[in-house]
């Protein structure tokens, strides 16, 4: 009998705003450790939090760009639980009435085709310190400068039925927040952080006891772990076992994941309302104003690079997959706009390409959109042929030099002047008088020797086209 | 009304011995007891109250208004090490 995976996904999301959420403390990462606190995100009695308005923006954009409904009076709440990181002893959030709600986000997946994914609701909380244990012995550390930083929790409908759909729903909406800027989203940074809740069903029948993974922080963890879980709850029940709600952490070096159940963690928050927080009210205005400020979205910009550029589906996929490559890939076709799709090829293939070999992203490319479009301009003029372009390129990617200038220095021009090929191709009969006779006796695969010797003996540089036209004429002679 | 006292205080992180927990019992019932007659009032069509104050939340700039303070700020900290606190060990 077959089983029914149900996955629901919640995404910790930091907001980059230059202050915390409720203090006008900084929030630049990777600074000295609790030089970014102050009373109130150090939870001292008698401070009072103040919403930071950009944080209540961003959110909102968040909200309008994945079709949600955004709620003009939403509410706070606080989130009793005991841990160093937390110092107020309760975390603010929005419990009862969240900011956003009732969006969704549309994913295509090999296995399941196009599917709607909703999403349940979006609120707005506060981040927890930082806790270091590693190399400790009785005794744990703690960092506060994370603590009260805005986040964003995107919490997803039960909606997923495997990990692929999982990924490309988390995927999806990594793009959309980057596209957005509402955060940097850099998972490696805890930016962006996934809890997921995952059960297994007989199709048709109830849900089944859920498990939650917590805090993963990569593509590729996530998809273990769920797997993973997969595999163990349903062993579990075929084993006439029960599966047990519990939230569970992920062991990326074991590959396994373990529970996390104390005989303390009694999951209990008596959540209750944030007495020191009246109710957020935003205006329809408000609202209207964010989205007019909407930037163009991933799923828009795929389908206008496809029907201005004529770009395949493939190609506007990898050109829209993060802003930086959107913007370089426009830059070079405002300076090649003869031809967008030979700009798509040469900067899929050969200049990403190039990149990945030489471990670097697109904002650290050593040569600019500008340049690159000259050369693409050079081949375009039959100045070089695409062979040597490839050369070129990797001069360019080597020493930031400019088309031009190599092409000139190194006399790669093509020659496309039809004497001098003349000239060359008389040369090449003369000195190969068997093949010749050969060739016009009737063996015309020897065409390919006679267009190689003469390419040859060009150093790659005779205009492939010309060679071949004069050669047919001047061997049929 | 009954209620695990030993449970709200384990929550709470306040140690109990049984005689206080069995002390404790019937007053916190009695408490309860006693803000349950709320629910004798009909709020039927009422909205419910977000907040004593009808208040719409302030917000503030996105703008850093408090510098390095750690000096200051750690100066009630019980144990420090190189700018950390340090705090019983905790296991994720
Ligand atoms: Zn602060």
């Amino acid at each position: 009998m077959t089983w029914e995976v149900v996955i629901g996904l919640e995404v910790h999301c930091q907001i980059n705003t230059k202050t915390k959420a409720f203090c006008g403390c900084a929030t630049t990462f990777g600074s000295e450790p609790n030089t970014q606190t102050c009373p109130v995100c150090l939870g001292m009695p008698g401070q009072l939090p103040v919403l930071n308005t950009l944080a209540v923006d961003k959110t909102i954009l968040t909200g309008l760009a994945i079709s949600a409904d955004i709620n003009l009076e939403s509410k706070f709440d606080r989130k009793n639980y005991f841990y160093p990181d937390l110092p107020k002893g309760y975390q603010i959030t929005q419990f009862t009435v969240p900011l956003v709600e009732h969006g969704h986000i549309d994913i295509v997946t090999k296995s399941s085709g196009a599917k709607r994914i909703g999403v349940t609701r979006i609120h707005m909380e506060e981040d927890a310190g930082k806790s270091m244990h590693e190399g400790l012995d009785a005794v744990s550390h703690i960092d506060l400068n994370r603590s009260g930083i805005p986040l964003m929790e995107i919490v997803s409908e039960p909606d997923m039925r495997s990990s692929d759909e999982a990924i490309a729903y988390l995927k999806n909406l990594h793009q959309v927040i980057r596209f957005l800027g509402v955060s940097n989203a850099d998972m490696d940074k805890g930016q962006f952080r996934c809890d997921a809740n995952i059960s297994v069903r007989r199709p048709g029948e109830p849900f089944g006891t859920r498990t939650e993974m917590k805090n993963m922080n990569s593509f590729r963890f996530i998809k273990q772990a769920i797997e993973y879980e997969i595999v163990r709850q349903i062993e579990v029940i075929e084993d006439d076992g029960k599966v047990i709600q519990e939230s569970r952490l992920w062991d990326s070096v074991k590959n396994e994941s373990r529970s996390m159940r104390t005989k303390e963690e009694a999951n209990d928050y008596r959540y209750f309302p944030e007495p020191d927080l009246p109710p957020l009210r935003v205006s329809q205005l408000e609202v209207d104003t964010i989205k007019a400020s909407m930037p163009e979205l991933p799923h828009q910009l795929r389908a206008r690079f496809e029907t201005a550029f004529g770009l395949s589906a493939y190609d506007a996929d990898v050109l829209t997959q993060t802003r930086e490559l959107s913007d370089w890939y426009e830059t070079l076709v405002a300076g090649h706009p003869a031809d967008p799709k030979q700009c798509a090829n040469w900067m899929a293939n050969e200049l990403l390409g190039r990149l990945k070999e030489m471990n670097k992203d697109l904002a650290h490319c050593p040569i600019s959109a500008q340049a690159f479009a000259l050369l693409l301009d050079r081949i375009a003029d039959s100045t070089i042929s695409g062979k040597i372009a490839k050369d070129v390129l990797d001069a360019m990617m080597e020493t930031g030099v400019s088309a031009d200038d190599f092409i000139e220095a190194n006399g790669l021009k093509q020659v496309s002047d039809s004497g001098a090929i003349d000239a060359m191709i008389q040369t090449i009969m003369d000195a190969n008088p068997k093949p010749l006779e050969t060739y016009r006796g009737g063996k015309e695969k020897l065409f390919g020797f006679f267009v190689g010797q003469v390419m040859k003996a060009s150093k790659g540089q005779a205009n492939p086209a010309m060679v071949n036209q004069r050669l047919k004429e001047m061997l049929k002679a | 009304m009954d209620i695990d006292v030993q449970k709200v205080a384990m929550l709470a992180r306040i140690r109990l011995t049984d005689e206080e927990a069995t002390e404790l019992s019937p007053q916190l019932s009695s408490i309860l007891a006693y803000v349950d007659q709320l629910a004798a009032v009909d709020t039927e069509g009422v909205t419910p109250t977000a907040h004593p104050h009808d208040a719409s939340m302030p917000l503030r700039a996105n703008v850093v208004t408090n510098g390095n303070r750690r000096d200051a700020l750690q100066a009630v900290a019980p144990k420090l090490e190189s700018g950390l606190y340090v705090v019983p060990k905790v296991i994720e």
